[in-house]
């Protein structure tokens, strides 16, 4: 299984050279927002106003952290369920979202959108937010602090162990169940 | 009457949210080893190794297993000649609030439409059953939004029967695919009402995982149950193998004439729950 280490912002060459089962380790910063936070940003762009971070070559971990014990840059932190972002996904992707951080399947707009846009769906695994906390060195709310758990924070990652679902060709690693019928 | 002091129910709430968000009840950690061992796929040996980690990790470092703390389900048994000064119901709400606070728990309630956190976790759903006796017992689960979406509840006709229901679970997980953080477990709710079916579906995960049903007929139920919906492949987080579920847990009650209710829910690798007894 090939396995690549990737810095953020990423670009459209890391994309490129992806494919579904590749691993990826990752490093430098991502951005936390699951459901409230995306729609505060789509309200955002509604408006004409600008996002709390610069979108081209960013990467959204669909994360809501446990808060964070002293002496710890975050609590617990793995991947939400990610299709309930399917709504907000494709037009951030036009926008230059490189890639989201989740759990679980993909609607076929947001694949669609991943290979119009050169962006890739990885997964990480989910409850296993202890283990993966580990690799956020860290972390700091930097927009809608009312949301609690589902602020935006600014996340640093290293060697984020990540594996690519789908990627920007329409590739997918997910198993098909196997029904009778 | 036996009187039970309010306050020690509340120590022990607390107590016990916050060890079952940090320690992986044994009878799970057992099910991780076996699947490490015998998945038949390399990435669904690695989705095990990676969560028995996270479970000495969260056990060293008290982080808690999973993020999502989950609601707080409260299952009660409360003995009739039992007296609470001050009520049970408060009693558990501030042990949960406390536990959630002070073990540094994520609190994921929020209003169904503003969607605005309550901030502590509120409400605890509780459940109390009045039983005979001078004893209390309270079993505590966490339960994931995640798996809980994944969830479902039906009426079937009563002519659908047995097939019925084995064809409604098999086509639930494998809809569900890798989205509730499979291995699931699997809680079975047959019979009942529109609002029991789902009520003993719940209660049937807080059963050890390597239990078997009393009634072999029902044993023999869950077997089947286990063994088709594993034939689907969907596997540890969804990459393929052969422990796509680690037990199925039924519970049957009688219901009308007319109907079939049937319960389906998925819980989440991360089967968080705890007892104590008074
Ligand atoms: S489904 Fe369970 S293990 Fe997965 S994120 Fe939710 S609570 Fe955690």
């Amino acid at each position: 299984m090939p396995t690549y280490t990737l810095n953020t912002p990423l670009t459209d060459a890391d994309i490129e050279k992806l494919r579904a089962g590749d691993v990826v380790l990752l490093n430098g910063i991502i951005y936390s927002g699951r459901d409230a936070a995306h729609k505060k940003l789509m309200d955002l762009l509604d408006a004409g106003k600008p996002l709390p971070f610069e979108l081209k070559g960013a990467s959204i971990y669909y994360v809501g952290p446990s808060p964070a014990p002293p002496g710890r840059p975050i609590g617990s932190a793995g991947p939400t369920t990610s299709y309930r972002m399917d709504a907000y996904a494709p037009r951030l992707h036009a926008l230059g979202l490189k890639a989201s951080i989740g759990k679980g399947k993909r609607s076929d707009e947001v694949k669609k959108a991943m290979q119009e846009h050169k962006a890739v769906y990885f997964g990480a695994t989910g409850g296993a937010g202890a283990l993966l906390s580990k690799c956020i060195t860290a972390s700091k709310v930097i927009a809608f602090d009312d949301l609690g758990p589902e602020a935006i924070r600014e996340m640093t990652v290293k060697d984020f162990p990540l594996l690519v679902i789908n990627d920007a060709f329409g590739g997918e690693l997910y198993a098909k169940p196997k029904l009778d019928d | 009457m036996r009187e039970i002091k309010a306050a020690d129910i509340t120590a022990a709430v607390a107590q016990m949210c916050m060890s079952a968000n940090t320690k992986l009840p044994a009878d799970v950690r057992k099910k991780f080893e076996e699947g490490h061992k015998n998945e038949t796929t390399e990435a669904g040996k690695e989705i095990f190794r990676q969560l028995l980690e996270n479970a000495d990790l969260a056990f060293e470092t008290k982080l808690p297993l999973c993020q999502d703390c989950g609601l707080a389900i409260f299952y009660v048994e409360l003995g009739e000649d039992v007296f609470v000064p001050g009520g049970v119901n408060k009693a558990i709400t501030e042990g949960m609030v406390a536990g959630y606070k002070d073990g540094f728990l994520r609190k994921s309630s929020c209003d169904p439409l503003t969607r605005k956190n309550t901030g502590d976790n509120t409400p605890a759903i509780i459940h109390i059953d009045l039983v005979p006796g001078d004893k209390l017992k309270i079993s505590y689960m966490a339960k994931g939004g995640g798996s809980e979406n994944m969830s479902r509840v039906t009426m079937l006709s009563p002519s659908q029967g047995w097939e019925g229901i084995k064809k409604f679970v098999v086509q639930r997980v494998a809809e569900a695919g890798p989205n509730p953080c499979p291995p699931v477990i699997l809680g079975i709710g047959i019979g009942g009402t529109f609002e029991y079916a789902p009520k003993i579906a719940k209660q049937a995960l807080l059963r050890k995982l390597d239990d078997v049903h009393p009634d072999p007929k029902v044993a023999a139920m869950e077997e089947e149950l286990l063994t088709a919906v594993n034939k689907l492949g969907i596997g540890p987080m969804g990459l393929g193998g052969s422990y796509t579920c680690l037990a199925v847990k039924i519970a049957l009650a009688p219901c009308h004439i007319a109907s079939l209710p049937l319960a389906v829910n998925v819980q989440c690798h991360s089967a968080r729950h705890e007892e104590v007894e008074f």
